[in-house]
């Protein structure tokens, strides 16, 4: 099946089987591994993308679903190799350990921000409630979030 | 200075952007995907394999026990564990046979069209089981190892007690849940094997490769992908993995690849030990401990693998921060039929720590005497003597983090405040832990092991770090490169550190037990020493000077610059070859342990901790809600404060779900909920608000004074929130994790008056 998408603002058309989960197509047609498989039944967040503005699981979705979609990525969010302010806050405030659950993180933080630009603490933590992190006990990735959305004021 | 600054994490930009290469990125032309066939029972023989006929077999390779070219085990302490089982089964999960092919979802249809027939045996699947069955399983008894730690007389000590205070605790299996799961590509060559995954100890997977193909060292080479976490969880079994992966690659002379999906990691790689911890204690009225008997019993799983070491660490902290003259600590681990148990970060420490700390807190409980008081009475502090007969010397800041958490928690105010006024359905607690961990291995460990690391001063004027180290996420590139920048002058953006890659790079030890920074740092900081001192005698022959320095970048005579560092490295290169200077490491002058009588000094030092944990816990529903975790740890000095306070924030959230919220069911020796919509780890609505203080006691042989932070964090917050709850309710629950079933099952077990006080107080 022929499906038609915008992925990182780039227009892209590829050729699946239409039950192939959006997660495989981003990882081996398009080879954007920026996008992680955690648990694949929607629990961890690592598979996390924007489509059409809504934070979803990747590993939960079908390719056939995507047909005139505007996808975002982790791959997306910096421009000519520089980092947006999130990921530079991720970096700065020590957001970002093992670093796998980090793409889908700055994922849900890029949506949170789009709709809300200064959250509270609380509110931050409800927007990455749906990604888990091993690593960081999750105060760093909010004081990252936090310090983004300061930085955009 | 680099050292103490929050220089930007060296792999971070990767990370960032999604352009970091984690294993199951990787594709290879011509590659094969693996997958593992594993036993259904957990215990047994095999006694058929059929290969249904049905199914087209011509395009899968196959290999079992009887392709292992070299010996059938996974190399580690007692070689006990086969690679694939041969005819006897002793854990469920347990690898029998492996097949790959052209797609990951072929190999998943080829593995489930392979029918095994066995003939079961009674297994024994839990500690009591296995000590009080007539059947063995292991040796004679169904004991891999025992440990007794003995000082003083405790009869007698019993004897003069005004107290005697007994308490049985239990702590469960935890899945360290890292979020990459394991991986590994395996690459064949003509007379080499190449492995390259998701692992902390690249050593440990090359011995292993070794060994399954009889290889010479440079014939097998393995190389750490970015690692997605790994918490202990990624210690031992990458050699299992790597074994397969290669074994696969080697009879197809293709690469393959093999990623475990969670529920496959979950049910069949290593956890953390469960265990049966009892203490007897003597106490004299005014709470110092006069006697202390200690029984550990930890459930090893099938194979001995990392418990004899688990243990020991167990029994060597089982006593806790505090002194004692008359004690014994008895400690065994049991064989069962589940899968092996093995590291996981605090390893044998955690579960020794919820032990100590609750019993402390029962002691106070029925002296009557303030919880605080009772640690501070106890405590060792700089010059007192270890359960082991270790005199603690120097970096001791154990009086000091126990006073930073009460100061800043306002410990005592609260639990003052809390006492006052606590009704209703909704209870407020605050309660402490107070703990210690020994960085480096235990014992005679690292003089025996002489960790090596070496550093390079590469023509381009650039210092490369030089060990087998692996990042995982703990910042190990990062603080390598602030310790060789500050060694040597120059730069931090100046030294880079050299992927781990066992062609490349010596065996600086494992990435485990706290020992990164503290060992392996020290051993680059003497290899920067070295090299630095040959060039700084070049440059002393050179100029005719006799007192050259290295500043900033120059080399310096009487305050004078003379010749910048890239331009020297550049012209040493190229008049006398390559510059590498390599270090081993030395324990510090004084330090012995002797491990025939399990005295002595168990490490060079240990780092301190202090918890305040303040909980909310409904008495309509049973659910714990985690306010706020206040902790002060020393860690002698933090190369990197964000780091290290990273280090103490995620160690210490991992020791609250340990205490609230993680649990394996097992159904007939197999974990059933082995999934993450079922194994319960903390989110973020889950994390409370921290407040972290770092506490620096340096010590003098470590790189810039520092210690390991690690293990540490995640020692405390079980018991903290344990003690807290107990605080709030009344009710001391002596078995983790918490939960609202485990504590309303200690809520109705209280003494009636009690219990009733805390209803009626609710209405």
């Amino acid at each position: 099946m022929k499906i038609t998408f915008q992925i990182n603002g780039v227009e892209r058309e590829i050729d699946s089987p239409p039950m192939k989960r959006l997660l495989d197509v981003l990882r081996e047609d398009l080879r954007l591994t920026g996008t992680k498989e955690g648990c694949g039944e929607g629990e961890c967040g690592a598979c996390s993308v924007i489509v059409d503005g809504e934070v979803i699981n990747s590993c939960l979705a079908p390719i056939c679903q995507m047909q005139g979609a505007n996808l975002l990525t982790a791959e997306g969010l910096s421009r000519d190799g520089r980092l947006d302010p999130l990921q530079q806050a991720f970096l700065e405030c020590g957001a970002a350990q093992c670093g796998i659950c980090t793409p889908g993180m700055l994922i849900s933080a890029r949506s949170l921000l789009d709709a809300n630009p200064r959250p509270t603490r609380d509110e931050i933590k409800e927007a990455i409630a749906g990604n888990l992190c091993r690593c960081t006990g999750y105060i760093k990735i909010i004081d990252a979030i936090e310090f983004a959305a300061g930085a955009r004021r | 200075m680099a050292v103490g600054q929050n220089v930007l994490r060296r792999e971070g930009y990767e990370k960032l952007t999604g352009a970091a290469r984690y294993i199951d990125d990787i594709a290879l032309d011509g590659m094969l995907y693996g997958k593992t066939v594993r036993s259904a029972i957990p215990r047994g023989r095999v006694k058929t394999i059929t290969f249904d006929p049905g199914y087209d077999w011509s395009r899968v390779v196959i290999a079992d026990y009887r392709d292992i070219p070299g010996d059938n085990y996974v190399a580690l302490i007692e070689n006990d564990q086969p690679l694939l089982a041969e005819t006897e089964i002793r854990h469920c999960e347990e690898p029998i046979l492996l097949v790959a092919a052209e797609s990951k979802r072929e190999a998943e249809i080829a593995a489930r069209r392979v029918i095994i027939e066995y003939e079961e045996s009674a297994p024994l699947l839990t500690i009591e089981q296995a000590l009080n069955s007539d059947e063995t399983i292991y040796g004679s008894d169904n004991i891999f190892k025992r440990f007794l730690i003995a000082r003083g007389d405790v009869d007698e000590g019993f004897k003069q007690a005004d107290h005697i205070i007994t308490g049985e605790y239990r702590v469960p299996h935890q899945e360290q849940l890292y979020i990459e799961t394991q991986g590994m590509i395996a690459i064949p060559a003509k007379d080499s094997m190449t492995v390259m995954g998701s692992m902390q100890c690249p050593y440990y997977v090359h011995k292993a490769i070794k060994q399954l193909f009889n290889l010479q060292d440079e014939q097998a080479i393995v190389i750490q992908t970015t690692t997605g976490g790994g918490f202990g969880g990624k210690e031992e079994y990458p050699s299992m993995i790597a074994a397969h992966a290669a074994l696969l690659a080697h009879k197809a002379q293709r690469p393959v690849k093999m990623i475990y999906d969670r529920s496959e990691d979950i049910a069949s790689t290593p956890k953390r030990h469960p265990g049966i911890i009892r203490h007897r204690t003597g106490v004299m009225s005014d709470g110092r401990l006069i006697a202390s008997e200690i029984e550990i019993l930890f459930d090893g799983g099938a194979y001995a693998t990392l418990s004899s070491v688990v243990l020991s660490r167990g029994a060597i902290h089982a006593q806790g921060p505090y002194k004692c003259e008359n004690l014994r600590v008895t400690a065994r681990a049991v064989a069962t039929n589940t899968p092996p148990n093995g590291a996981f970060r605090g390893f044998g420490a955690p579960q020794v720590t919820f032990a100590y700390e609750l019993q402390m807190e029962k002691i106070a409980s029925e002296l009557g005497i303030d919880p605080l008081e009772l640690r501070r009475v106890n405590m060792l502090r700089e010059g007192d003597i270890t359960a082991t007969g270790q005199r603690l010397t120097w970096s001791v800041g154990s009086e000091a983090v126990l006073d930073a958490a009460v100061e800043r928690s306002g410990f005592v105010e609260k639990r003052r405040t809390i006492s006052q006024n606590n009704s209703g359905a909704k209870r407020r607690g605050i309660g402490l832990s107070f703990f210690f961990h020994g960085a480096g291995f235990t014992g005679s460990g690292e003089a025996k092991m002489k960790a090596q690391a070496g550093v390079e001063i590469t023509p381009e004027g650039r210092a490369r770090v030089l060990a087998g180290s692996t990042e995982i996420g703990q910042g190990t590139r990062t603080i390598f490169c602030q310790i060789v920048a500050d060694e040597l002058g120059i730069s931090y953006d100046d030294v880079e550190v050299e992927d781990p890659d066992t062609s490349r790079v010596p065996d600086s030890g494992p990435t485990v037990a706290s020992r990164t920074c503290m060992v392996v740092g020290r051993v680059i900081q003497l290899a920067a020493r070295e090299s630095k001192d040959r060039l700084l005698q070049f440059v002393a022959e050179r100029f005719g000077e006799s007192e050259v320095k290295l500043i900033e970048g120059w080399f310096t005579a009487d305050g004078k610059r003379l010749v910048r560092f890239d331009e020297t490295a550049r012209e040493y290169v190229n008049l006398r070859g390559e510059l590498r200077a390599y270090a081993r490491y030395a324990s510090p002058p004084g330090v012995e342990w002797d491990d025939d009588t399990y005295s002595g000094d168990a490490y060079p030092v240990f780092s301190y901790g202090a918890d305040v944990a303040e909980v909310e816990v409904d008495l309509d529903t049973c659910e714990v809600t985690t306010l706020k975790i206040t902790t002060a740890q020393d860690i002698g000095r933090a190369i990197h404060p964000i780091l290290a306070a990273g280090q103490i924030e995620g160690g210490t959230l991992q020791a609250v779900g340990y205490g609230l919220f993680e649990e394996l069911v097992w159904d007939r020796g197999r974990v059933v909920n082995n999934r993450l919509t079922n194994y319960i780890i903390p989110t973020s609505l889950d994390a409370p608000e921290m407040e972290t203080i770092i506490v620096e006691k340096e010590y003098p042989y470590g790189p810039f004074g520092a210690k390991g932070v690690g293990e540490l964090p995640m020692d405390g917050a079980a018991p903290a929130i344990a003690a807290a709850i107990y605080n709030a309710t009344g009710a001391l629950v002596n078995e983790i994790p918490i939960t609202p079933e485990r504590l309303l099952a200690a809520l109705e077990n209280m003494p009636a008056t009690d219990s009733r006080q805390a209803r009626s107080d609710q209405r």
